[in-house]
Parts: C-alpha cells; structure tokens; sequence
C-alpha cells in the first residue's frame, strides 16, 4: 500500500507540472491507461490473497477516482488558461470605425414635406397629385382668375407657346381633385410650383402645399382652428402663435394671410421678421363659391376652407437656412446637413 | 401706393399714432410694405435769401455769398452749388446736423474754404434726404420767411406709408379712399370730396361719340382756353407728389397727376389746338399708329380702346396719352378729359402693349363712375388757381344709364355662422355695413344691402360675409379644431410608396437632390438627340429653358458641380416628373433616377479603395425593382444615346420599357469635362409600385441539397440566357440556385468563360438521394447545353 501512496504523489506531481493538454493526458494515460500504473495494480489484485483483495481493490479505485477527478479538474484549469490565452490574442481596438454604407439623407425640403403630410394625415387629410404642366383653365380660370385679372400679373407665370403653363401653385390639384369626387372632401397636394422670377427670395421653381376640405358645415373658424394646431404641431410648441389677416385671392372669400410667431426671436422682433415680431406664411380662406359652380359643388349646400404655403419657406424657417437658392444648389456638403 | 401722413389727415380726423394707424390698415387687409421719413432727421436748417455773390479769390469753382437768414447779420457761406442773388436756398446754420443716408450724423461747424470764412452750408435735396444726387439745391417756396426752419416750411416731420392694397380694393388707390377706409376702420370723421362747379366762362365744347359703349360708359371733357402752362407748380403740390413718387413736370401734368393721387380718377391733358374735330372714343383699326408720350410708336390691334379726333388716334383710353395732342410748354388751350372704362374690358391691354401706368393700374382695378365730374371740377379749380384760364363747360356723355346703380345684396343672417362658424349681432351687422357706405333695408330673413358705387368688390352675399368678417376682426372670431368624422382612405398594402423607395436609396448611402424641372436645351440635346424639345416661351434663362426629358439633365451637373467643389463621392437620388412630346402632347411622367461616382464605400482602414462600376449602380436598381414584387423585370442589352453601348441596359417588364441604366458615355463625359464616370439609372416609379400580398407557403421538414457546378460556355453569352434555361427546367425538386463565381483566363479556352453555380434541391416526402441528385443535375446540364451551348468543365 505504501507502494500506492508514493504512486499517487508521484502522479499529483506529474499533474500539476503537466502545462498542457497533451501533457495532461500522457499523465492520464500513464496512469490510467489500459497500461497505466494504477491499471497495473488492478492487474495485480489477483496475487494477492483473497482477504486482502477486496480492500485492497476498494483502496485502488478510490485512489483512481480521486486521480481521474485531479485530471479533470486540471484539464478545466488548462482549457480555460487556453482560451484566455486565446481571447487575449484576440483582442482587438474596437474604435477602429466599422464597414459600412454610410446612410445618405432626404432633402430638407423632402423631409419638411413629409413632415407636413403625416400632420394633416393625422387630421384625416389626403394627399393628391397633379400635372406640373398645366392648362390655363386649372391653374387660373376654375379657381376664378378670368383673362387679364390683375391677380395674375403677380403670378409672374412660365408660358409654353401652346398656352400651357408651369403651374404657379398647387391649388390646380383642388379643382382636379374636386371635379373627380364629391364632398366631403379633405386633401392637401404638395408638389413643385413654378414662377418666373429669380433672386434672392425667389426661385423659378418651389414646392407648395395645397390644402382643401369640404363639407356642409365647414366654417371660417374651422380654417382657423386646424392651422393653428397644425402649426402648433410642426414646431412642436403648444403656445405657438398664428395672426390671420383679411387678404384677396379670387379663390376664396373671406380670403386671408396667416402670419406665424416668428421661429428666431419669438415674436420680440428680429431683422428676419422685420422686426414685426410675425412672418407671413400662407394664404387661406373659404373658397369662393364660384369656383366651387366650376366644378360643380352646389355651394348652397357646401362650404369649404383652402389654405397654401410654401414647404421651402417652412424648411428655411425650422432649420434655420437662410438664402433660398441653396435649397436646390445641391451641395452634398449641405444636403449631409439633413441625415 | 405711396402717400404721406399729414396728406392721408387732412381727409380723415384720426387720434391715432402712425404705429395705430400702420397696425389698423394691417389688420383690415391692407399691407404696408414700409413707413419712411420723408426726409433725413436733419436739424438746424433754415430759409436764406442770397443777397450778393462774389467769385471766391483762390477757386474758380466757388463763390462767396452773403446771405439773409432772417437774423441782424448776414452769413457768409462759400459754395460750389449754381445760385442766383435773391434766390431763397436752404441753409444749414453752424452746429446744424445733416445725418448721411444711412443715419450717420454730419455736424455743420464754422469752416474756411481754401482760406476764405464760410458760416454755413446750402443744401441740395440729397443732402436733405429728400432726393437723388445731381438734382441741386432745393426748391423753397418764394413766401417762406427768412429764417424759418425748413422743416415747418415744407411739413417735413413726416412720413409716406407705402400701401400694398389688394387688387380687388381699387377704392384704396387715392389718399380720399385709404381716408374714408381709415374712417370706416378708426370710426372716425372723414372729410367729404365734394368741390363746387367751376363757372364756366366760354361756350366752347367739343362734340363727343362714344362708339366702343362696351369699353367706355362715361366721358367727360372740357375745353380751359388761354392756360399758362408755364406756370410753376407750388411747392405745396410738388412736396406731395414727391412724397407719392411722381416728378413734378409742367403744371397741367402736375394738376391731374395730384387729382388721381387724391380723388383716385385718372385725366389726361390735350392741347386743344392739335385736335381736330370732335372727339371720338372707339376701338382702334387694326394696324393703326400711335406715337405714345414715351416716345414710342406704338401698333394698336382692334381690341384695343382709343381716343380719338376727326383724323387719328390721340390716345390709349386709360394708359397713356399720345405725343402728339399732348399739353407742352407752348400749349394755351387744353381739353381735359375725364372718363370711367370698363375695368374687365380693360384689363391686359396695357400689358399686352408692354405699358403699366399709374392710370392703367387704376383703370383695370375699377374707377368708381361717379367720381368723373368731382375730379373734373377739383382739376379745373386747381388750374384756374395755378394756370388761370377761361373755361368751358362740361360735356358729360353716358352711354349706361345703370351705371351709377348698384344691385341690392340679397343677404341672409344665417350666411355669417354659415361662413364664419360665429353669431354678429344684426346691431353690428347693420353698422359695419353702413359704416362702409352700403344701403340697408331689413328682410325676413335678413338685408338687402346696397354697396356703395366705388365697391367693385362688393357684390356677393360671401362679399359681405368678408366684410363683416373684415371690420369685426379676424382676431375676434375664434379658432375651433373641429372633430373630424374619421375618412379612412384605404391603404393598398400591395402598393409601394414612394417613401420606400425614397428611405431604400438613403439607406444605401444616397443624398436626396432637387433640381429644377427645366434645364439647359444643350444638355437636353446631348442626352437625348432624337427628341422633340419642351421650351418654355419665357425663360429666366437660356440655360433654364427647356423641360427636362430625364430626372439626368439635372442630376448630371449636379454631380459635376460637386465634383468641382472636391467632393469626389457622389450618390444623387431624386424623384419628380419628366415631359416628353408625344403624338399625343406632353407626357409628363413621375421618374426616380440616380447618379453615382466616386469610390464604392466611403474611405475604410481595411479596404482597399474601389470605384463604383456597372454592378453597384445595378444593385441598386435590384433593390429597388425588389420592393414591387408583383412585377418580373429583365434587363435588356440596347444602346441609349446618353449611355456608354457597352454598359447600358433598358429595363422591361411586361413588354414596357420601364427605365434605363449604365455608364454615362463617355463622349459626353469628355464633353462635359468630366474628371470620373458616372453611373445612372432612371425608372418610371409607377411601374414599380405593385407589390405582392404575401401568401404563406409550407415549409419542406426536409434537408436541402447543393451541388455546386462549373460551366464552360462562349462568352458572349448572357447571363440572363442560362437563367432562362434555368428557370425553364421542369423539376419540382430543384428550388433554387446562385452564380457564385464568373471566370475567364487561364484553363479556359480563349473565347469562354467559366460560371459556377450552386443547384439546390429539396423534396417535400422525403430526403433526397444522391441518385436523385445526379439525375437532376444531368437533365439541368442538358438542359443548359441545349440552350446556350453550355458544357461542364472537365
């Protein structure tokens, strides 16, 4: 038995100094294996006398167990120095920037569109489309601007030699819209609009939103009502301020302007807004019942607001853009400003 | 309109501040697009009288006056300017300050000039704020005392509001009608425009025919014999005028210009002596001259209204008068004319003859028909005052006998709530709408309003609701958010928007581009050569002159200019229509397009840098193209002339030719000067906009199968050939396959190329066997030889 002892701290001291697992396991084999020392001494049970035999096998396979768990026990402590080893070699600096697409961006203007679009959503507004050539009779007469009307002097119109037109406003897209369905109507139509004239604060072409809604009982107060929350909505600012100005426009009556706080300083006063402490944005009103007799809406039973205001105006005033021209100058230096 | 302050209070009694006055006129819709001094805050400047002028010893180009200033002594003041002894001349005394245009303060001290002691300075009406450079000294009333401070001679502590009226409101074109708009608004008292007939002196008139009744329904004219035309215009007259923007000319001219600007009604002068005949008011020939008082001679059309005598054509009715019959210097019998045209009949021609003037903006708008008479009267007194004369009575033709007559308003009260989502007292009601000079009579239901004559705009009951709404202010009504019934539009989940299309591109690295619909005709011609150009008639410029046929005529300089400005990595989007001349008009189609150069990823630490070629801007096209998934699309090899033969491709999808993509030729790219090549794409967005709804199929328990192959086959076939082929094997179990790689060079004969695919296989019932495999794989390599001569690689 002394035989055993010095067996097994002969073996332990063979584990310990085993510094891998290959090292480890010619010390299993060693002793444990079909030839090891401790299988060995299996073997040799025979030889000894019957009495002692049980014993001394129980002494055995104690001592082989106790081995076998040391094994185990010193291969866990190998594998995990192993894989720490490893994951220290593979450490690497995860600042280095990523692989990737870097992502582009929608317009401003896009983007304020989109913006202005899922407000009237919300409100139940559709959105409708139209022709950006059109013809003098949807961008002017329906809307109650006969021939030589003053009001289209100011529209400063790009003319085709056919007598077709650039649209100078969106509000075509109404009449379109309201010659193909009847009321109740509820729908805005954002889109390009042209007129000809070019500088500072003006371009050729900009964009509009239109809006429309009919119904049988829809009043002055209504138009009043909606732009202010919509207003309130887009610059996120539950006291936002709105004026509404008696105006003219041949297609509606009462007609106005609507001013809105000015976003820099306000309302104190500023150079932006004239030091008015207010910006004119839109021009509303309730549409004139002649224009609802050209597209056959029986104004007796109707009654309907209209509004419009430039989508670039608004872009400029939220983000704080200050000349017109570069919102279609399309520097990727700018349009990045947008992601 | 221009008009001063103090001229706008003399017609109407206001308590007010000019910021009241500014805010009230705002706020009833009339816009001030700005309030100026009508002179620089200048102080210390008085009336002088130059009583000697001696040549200044030292400089030719100055002189030495002695000056009366109202004081003991005379002042000493050395000058440049061209005076005159007794001349009256603004002086700023010593310690005076005459603030430059842009505010700054100039002090006035006692000085020498080249030695010689000036105790002051003469002012020309630059100087003063009041006027252009070179225009001299300025003009001082012969009776202002010496002395006095110009500012109380001339009424200069105050300011010209510049009004921005509406066009409908033609009754705001004169300082009576901003006065009374003023008095309706402020409720205050307005003075009345009533002026006592002139006594006529002579018999003479002019017969007068009016032939065109539908463009002219009233013409007043008289005869004013033996006129001083030379007559200088006071200074009173011309301070207004200024402050209103016109010149003082000649008096006559002067008179009828302050008539317009205080009554609203246009005149126009003849010299009575260049007429011959009566006067006749008809449609023009065709054809016929007319030389204009500008000088230019202008061809008149038939529609177009004349004055005219016995011989010729005098004038356009309401624009402008004609050189020839106009009042000059030696004039001394006038003919003044006085006359109410059809607005709505008027309307353009002056536009149509390149001319806007002062009479035609009023004319067009709507001058009120009665005011003919007044004017003519207030005109003929201030002659009489100014130039004297002898004059002669009124001819006053009227060729409607309805013209002084409005239609009563059938008005209902409920029409107020109807419009206005508000109840107004019927009290309120009847005194807004009598304030504004209507005639009210109560009805069942409500009034019959009668505007006054000078409302054009006041005809409708929804014109009076404006009124009311006007008057009672738009800040009282209140604002309501309304519930709204839910109008649900129904989502179509089969439809791809065109945000997804918009937020697909972004994610792959594009920036979103607008540019302008019409575009330079070279570039036009250049990317598109066969088709019939879309020019706009009147162009901001050549270069913005013709409507895009493609979304690249725009995005194509876009991508230059930024390449200019050294941004060498470019990925452009945009979406918008096209316009194409067709058989059957203009086709204007909504486009999404794009441009790319530059490197294919932004700069990376671990990648090598690559330039995008054919296949990036491909993928992209695929990635949009996957959104409709209701479509199958095929890409077809065919020249485009924008498009390099070799990498272009059109894009068809059920016999449709839906878009195009490839490498910008680069002949043009040359043309351009273009530093990198560009790849585009365009597609036609509504027809990839149908989506597939997706409907669940069952899932195989079994494993899946590859066998990757090599085929040898002549290169110039297509790939899309042995999809084809692919796609055409009728084998239930083969689901799927990928090209994994394209191969040409060593090992391949000269004139093939290798492709590898992987096959996939997969049964429903049960796992497949490698027979199984071998036999598909047999029947697909068969299948593929057959149609493109595709063999295996051995």
């Amino acid at each position: 038995m002394t035989q055993l002892v010095d067996l097994m701290e002969q073996a332990h001291k063979e584990l310990s100094a085993a510094s891998s697992l290959a090292a480890l396991d010619e010390v299993r084999v060693h002793y444990l294996g079909k030839k090891g020392q401790l299988t060995a001494q299996l073997k040799q049970l025979g030889k000894l006398p019957p009495e002692e035999r049980r014993a001394a096998g129980q002494e055995i396979n104690r001592v082989k167990q106790s081995l076998q768990l040391a094994i185990d026990s010193r291969k866990t402590a190998l594998q995990e120095e192993a894989l720490n080893a490893q994951l220290e070699a593979e450490k690497i600096d995860i600042t280095l920037p990523g692989r990737k697409m870097d992502t582009g961006s929608l317009h401003p203007v896009t983007r304020t569109s989109k913006r202005i679009q899922e407000i009237f959503m919300q409100l139940g507004f559709n959105v409708e489309e139209g022709p950006e050539i059109e013809d003098d009779y949807h961008n002017f007469t329906a809307l109650n601007i006969p021939d030589h009307h003053p009001s289209r002097a100011s529209h400063d119109t790009f003319y085709f030699d056919d007598g077709n037109l650039l649209r100078t406003h969106t509000s075509p897209v109404q009449i379109r819209t309201m010659e193909n369905k009847q009321p109740p109507l509820r729908i805005i139509a954002p889109g390009r609009v042209y007129r000809c004239d070019s500088d500072v604060t003006h371009s050729p072409m900009f964009h509009q939103v239109e809006g429309l809604m009919v119904d049988k009982d829809v009043t002055f107060a209504d138009l009043k009502g909606i732009l202010d929350a919509f207003f309130k909505a887009f610059f996120e600012d539950d006291n936002f301020k709105t004026r509404f100005r008696p105006h003219y426009f041949p297609f509606t009556e009462p007609s106005a302007e609507t001013d809105i706080q000015c976003v820099l300083c306000d309302g104190d006063g500023c150079k932006v807004c004239g030091h008015t402490g207010w910006i004119e944005v839109m021009g509303c009103g309730m549409v004139n019942p002649a224009v609802f007799r050209h597209v056959g809406i029986d104004p007796d039973i109707y009654t309907g607001f209209a509004f419009g205001f430039g989508i670039d105006r608004l872009a400029m005033l939220r983000y704080g853009i200050d000349d017109l021209r570069k919102l279609f100058d399309n520097d990727v230096r700018f349009l990045k400003q947008f992601a | 309109m221009k008009i001063s302050e103090k001229w706008l209070r003399e017609w109407v009694e206001l308590d007010a501040t000019t910021a009241e006055i500014e805010h009230q006129l705002i706020m009833s819709g009339t816009e001030l697009d700005g309030i100026n001094p009508v002179a620089s805050a200048f102080t210390h400047v008085v009336v002088g009288q130059i009583k000697s002028i001696d040549a200044h010893p030292d400089a030719d180009r100055l002189r030495v006056c002695q000056v009366d200033v109202g004081a003991d002594e005379l002042l000493q003041i050395v000058t440049n300017a061209t005076v005159a002894v007794e001349q009256k001349v603004p002086v700023a005394m010593i310690g005076a300050n005459l603030p430059d245009g842009a505010g700054k303060p100039f002090k006035i001290k006692k000085s020498k000039l080249r030695g010689v002691l000036s105790q002051g300075m003469f002012c020309g009406s630059e100087t003063l704020g009041m006027g252009e450079a070179g225009e001299g000294l300025l003009a001082i009333p012969a009776d202002a005392k010496l002395g006095a401070d110009l500012r109380d001679v001339l009424d200069l502590n105050d300011v010209v509001l510049d009004l921005d009226s509406t066009p409908n409101r033609a009754d705001l074109l004169s300082v009576a009608g901003v006065a009374r708009e003023l008095g309706v608004i402020m409720q205050a008292p307005v003075t009345e425009a009533s002026f006592a007939p002139v006594t006529s002196s002579i018999d003479d008139s002019l017969p007068i025919t009016i032939s065109a009744d539908d463009l002219c329904q009233r013409y007043a004219g008289r005869i004013i014999r033996d006129v001083n035309t030379q007559a200088e215009t006071p200074l009173w007259m011309v301070e207004k005028l200024r402050r209103s923007d016109i010149r003082s000319l000649s008096a006559v001219v002067d008179i009828t210009n302050y008539v317009m600007l205080e009554l609203g009604q246009p005149m126009h002068g003849f010299d009575f002596d260049k007429l011959t005949g009566g006067i006749t008011v008809r449609n023009a020939v065709d054809g016929e001259k007319l030389t204009l008082l500008d000088g230019k001679e202008a061809t008149l059309r038939a529609d177009t209204l004349v004055i005219a005598d016995d011989n010729q054509a005098l004038a356009l009715a309401g624009i402008m008068g004609g050189a020839d019959s106009a009042v000059t210097d030696s004039t001394t019998n006038i003919y003044l004319e006085s006359a109410y045209f059809v607005p709505e009949k008027i309307m353009g021609k002056a536009r149509s003859y390149g001319l806007h003037t002062d009479s035609s903006h009023r004319f067009e708008r709507g001058v009120s028909p009665d005011l003919q008479i007044k004017a003519m009267e207030r005109a003929t007194q201030l002659i009489m005052d100014i130039c004297g004369g002898s004059v002669g009575p009124i001819n006053d033709i009227c060729t409607n006998d309805t013209l002084q007559q409005r239609d009563a308003i059938a008005f209902k009260r409920n029409q107020v709530k109807r419009h206005l989502g508000i109840e107004v007292d019927d009290a309120r009601i009847e005194d807004i709408m009598t304030r504004l000079g209507c005639t009210l009579k109560t009805t069942d239901t409500g009034w019959s309003i009668t505007p006054p004559i000078f409302r054009f705009d006041l005809a409708t009951p929804e014109d009076v609701v404006e009124e009311i709404a006007r008057i009672y202010g738009y800040d009282n009504i209140p604002s309501r958010l309304r519930p709204m019934v839910p109008l649900i539009v129904p989502q179509e989940e089969t439809k791809v928007t065109e945000d997804t299309l918009r937020n697909l591109l972004v994610t792959r690295g594009y920036q979103e581009a607008i540019t302008y619909s019409f575009v330079s005709p070279d570039m036009e011609l250049m990317l598109n050569p066969a088709h019939d150009d879309i020019k706009l008639a009147n162009p901001i410029s050549e270069d913005l002159s013709t409507m895009r046929s493609t979304l690249w005529s725009g995005l194509i300089p876009a991508v230059d200019k930024n390449l200019k400005r050294q941004q060498n990595r470019v990925r452009f989007f945009e979406t918008g229509l096209s316009f194409v001349n067709t058989d059957n008009g203009i086709v204007q189609r909504k486009k999404i397009a794009g441009a790319i150069t530059g490197s294919r990823y932004p700069e990376h630490w671990d990648k090598q840098p690559e330039l995008v070629d054919f296949y990036d801007i491909k993928g992209d096209v695929e990635a949009l193209l996957a959104e409709s998934t209701a479509n199958y699309y095929h890409f077809v090899p065919v020249a485009h002339p924008a498009l390099h033969p070799g990498q272009s491709a059109e894009i068809v999808s059920d016999n449709n030719v839906i878009g195009w993509l490839g490498a910008l030729h680069p002949r043009i790219e040359k043309k351009l000067g273009l530093s990198q090549s560009i790849f585009l794409f365009e597609l036609d967005i509504d027809f990839i906009l149908q989506k597939e709804l997706p409907s669940f199929r069952q899932l195989s328990r079994f494993p899946s199968i590859r066998r990757d192959i090599a085929l040898v086959v002549d290169e110039h076939v297509s790939f899309v050939a042995i999809e084809q082929a692919l796609n055409a094997v009728d084998i239930e179990q083969f689901i799927n396959y990928s090209l994994f790689d394209v191969y040409i060079g060593a090992g391949i004969d000269e004139g093939q190329k290798s492709l590898a695919l992987g096959l996939i296989f997969q049964d429903f019932s049960r796992t497949l066997e490698e027979q199984d495999i071998t036999g598909y794989v047999e029947t697909i390599v068969a299948s593929l030889e057959t149609a493109t001569g595709a063999t295996l690689r051995q």
